[in-house]
């Protein structure tokens, strides 16, 4: 195993799928000659050229417009937002367009694209720029939504994603790029969408967190650990489809839940999974379910009232500590 | 850019495009002459298909079998048909809500359409689109579409697919004028432009953007001349005039199919119905409507088809009643397909 960063295994899921299929092309605001306002697609014009790494104007509703024809039409487009915030330009596409096509058409057309991008807040870019979008585009039947938060996760997921033969809406998260992690060098390394991952055993409380909440968990899961208290970490991985059978046997072992999300609460991805587990394991809860979100108001500027907003390490130690009642 | 077409570009005023159309009869007769005669036919019978079956679906819809929106073509037969006719079969296109008719003329089955109309599981998808979703991937046909302007970007990605793929397929794509205010046209058209899409836009300007008339929606008269701001091949066409459309479309195909450039055509028509089936036509008059008629695109091609000697009066009968019986039969599979079992509503969510 190799050990990479999120961004350097996002790069080698793009390469190896590039090389795997000549279907499959890139396009985005600066993802070529600029190689990637993220370096996610470092290096990729320079080996493939203008037919498969292809930069396109700023002008979002048209390249997802694009992608959702040329992926009817049979290829296997990767289209980037240089960020999710950017993509509610892109939304007619997106959710009356790919997320629609297959049903509409009876099952004739297949619309096999990926759009990615950093999902989430970064440090002090303000209210347009820090938004979580999950549950926007999880509420529209047609659409897979994918959050990693390793980097073999997402490696795999990716890979995954652009052999999908469904729009799949991919988040990644700007401050977690240069995470690192060992990966499998593995060319044919998938990870099937739609399948959870405990990232850490537990007996006393579960944390479901995706994304950015993951590293939280963990470290929050250590401390609290000193403190005699035994949390399991769920990464749904996928927020649709969504693994619940995994949240509700950990939920059923642990008797206890703290939803960490980064997206606003209200209707939010967290909210679904409360009441999924409320429906599938109502008798094995001895504490209301706790949600951590990202405050009710658009992101400020001041990174003290960021770091407010934000869910935190202390926020979910907190949180764990009060559905144990301790 | 045509010569005679330059001139009407002042205005959509029927008289004066007449006046035009008049003023080109010689080429348009010539025109007639150098097609081959089974074509002619076929668009003749297929523009009197066209009217009947949109009649029809007027008619059945009064009666309760079709349910939601229905945007009916009617006026509007020469742009579909024109521009269809010189399209191979590997062709793509695409269009808004009201594309009944071009789905049919490009290879759909009429019954299909219309079964569809009844939401019934023999419809071309299965009844779960009806009137603004039509598709078929075996002829080409990427949908009507029920977002203004929504089309016009997917257009732009079938004839990418097509130009990435190495073939010399192309794609049209039909809209009304409305459309051209959104900003998914501006994009797509620059797009088109810079690489080189081989995509055909096809504004078909009916005047109205449903009770809104393009005098209060649109800054500029001249749709056509939206290619301009792109650098893009664009041309005014009498969307009354069949052959006129035929002409126009051969040229942006043959552009398209050498080096991909892409085309913008606006085509002067008229719908003579409401936008859709609700609509109670408040915004234009009766003489308006009357006025237009005059220019009726299935009489100008008769006669000017009968003046070449292709058809008379009895084929036209003729014609016409294979169109009515053809209509029947259509109608027919529709009342007879079952409606979609109920496990229809969960399945094409998800490809497996």
């Amino acid at each position: 195993m190799a050990v990479l960063t999120i961004r350097d295994a996002l790069n080698q899921a793009l390469r190896e799928e590039i090389l795997r299929d000549e279907n499959v092309f890139i396009m985005g605001e600066e993802v070529a000659e600029y190689d990637g306002a993220y370096k996610v697609t470092r290096g990729l014009w320079k080996e493939f050229g203008d037919k498969r790494v292809v930069d396109a104007p700023i002008t979002e509703l048209g390249f997802a417009g694009l992608g959702v024809g040329a992926a009817m039409a049979g290829l296997r487009p990767v289209i980037e937002f240089m960020t999710w915030n950017f993509s509610i330009l892109a939304a007619d596409q997106i959710i009356n367009n790919a997320a629609k096509m297959l049903y509409m058409s009876g099952g004739q057309f297949k619309v096999p694209i990926v759009f990615r991008g950093p999902n989430g807040s970064a440090f002090q870019v303000s209210s347009q720029h820090s938004q979580a979008l999950e549950a926007f585009y999880a509420n529209f039947p047609g659409l897979k939504v994918v959050m990693p938060s390793t980097a073999a996760d997402a490696k795999g997921l990716l890979k995954s994603a652009i052999r999908d033969d469904n729009p799949v809406i991919f988040m990644e998260q700007e401050t977690m790029y240069g995470m690192k992690g060992e990966v499998p060098e593995d060319e044919d390394f998938l990870i099937p969408l739609g399948v959870a991952d405990v990232k850490r055993e537990g007996t006393d409380c579960t944390i479901v967190a995706r994304s950015f909440t993951v590293p939280q968990a963990l470290k929050a899961a250590e401390e609290l650990e000193k403190e005699g208290v035994s949390v399991e970490v769920v990464d749904p991985r996928t927020i649709k489809p969504l693994d619940i059978d995994t949240i509700v046997n950990s939920v059923k072992k642990t008797n206890r839940l703290v939803i960490a999300e980064e997206s606003h609460s209200f209707a939010s991805a967290g909210a679904e999974i409360s009441h999924q587990v409320m429906e599938n394991a109502f008798d094995y809860l001895d504490a209301p379910i706790k949600r951590i979100s990202c405050a009710e108001a658009p992101m400020p500027y001041a990174r003290k009232l960021e770091v407010l907003a934000l869910p935190s390490v202390e926020k979910i130690v907190k949180a764990v500590k009060e559905v144990c009642y301790l | 850019m045509n010569a005679t077409a330059e001139k009407v570009t002042e205005t959509i005023d029927p008289e004066t495009v007449h006046a035009e159309y008049l003023k080109r009869r010689k080429t348009q007769l010539k025109m007639i002459k150098e097609t081959p005669k089974e074509k002619l036919l076929e668009m003749l019978y297929q523009m009197i298909f066209a009217r009947r079956f949109e009649e029809k679906c007027a008619e059945v819809y009064r009666m309760g079998k079709i349910g939601g929106f229905c945007h009916l073509y009617i006026g509007q037969e020469a742009c579909g048909i024109g521009s269809l006719s010189v399209l191979r079969p590997d062709d793509m296109a695409i269009g808004s809500y009201r594309t009944h008719v071009q789905a049919f003329v490009k290879g759909i089955p009429a019954e299909q359409v219309l079964a569809e109309l009844y939401g019934k599981i023999g419809g071309c998808v299965k009844g779960k689109g009806g009137s603004m979703h039509m598709f078929s991937a075996e002829h080409q046909f990427y949908g009507g579409h029920g977002i203004v302007g929504g089309q016009i970007g997917v257009a732009l990605g079938m004839a990418y697919a097509a130009k990435y793929k190495g073939t010399d397929a192309v794609a049209v794509c039909y809209f009304g004028e409305a459309a051209a205010n959104q900003g998914i046209f501006h994009e797509s058209a620059n797009m088109a432009q810079l690489w080189k899409i081989p995509v055909i836009f096809i504004c078909e300007n009916n005047v109205y953007g449903m009770g809104t008339s393009q005098a209060r929606a649109m800054s500029i008269k001249n749709i056509a001349k939206k290619g301009d701001a792109y650098g893009m091949a664009n041309e005014f066409v009498d969307g009354m005039d069949v052959m006129a459309v035929r002409d126009a479309m051969q040229r942006a195909v043959d552009r398209a199919r050498k080096d991909g450039s892409p085309t913008l055509l606006e085509v002067r028509t008229y719908r003579y119905m409401g936008h859709s089936m609700s609509d109670p036509g408040n915004y234009r008059t009766r003489d308006e409507i009357a006025k237009y008629q005059e220019r009726d695109p299935i009489k100008l091609f008769f006669d000017s088809l009968k003046e070449a000697k292709v058809v008379n009066d009895k084929d036209l009968e003729e014609f016409e009643n294979r169109a009515a019986a053809e209509v029947e039969k259509c109608v027919e599979y529709a009342e007879n397909s079952p409606f979609p079992d109920d496990s229809e509503l969960l399945t094409d969510v998800f490809a497996e």
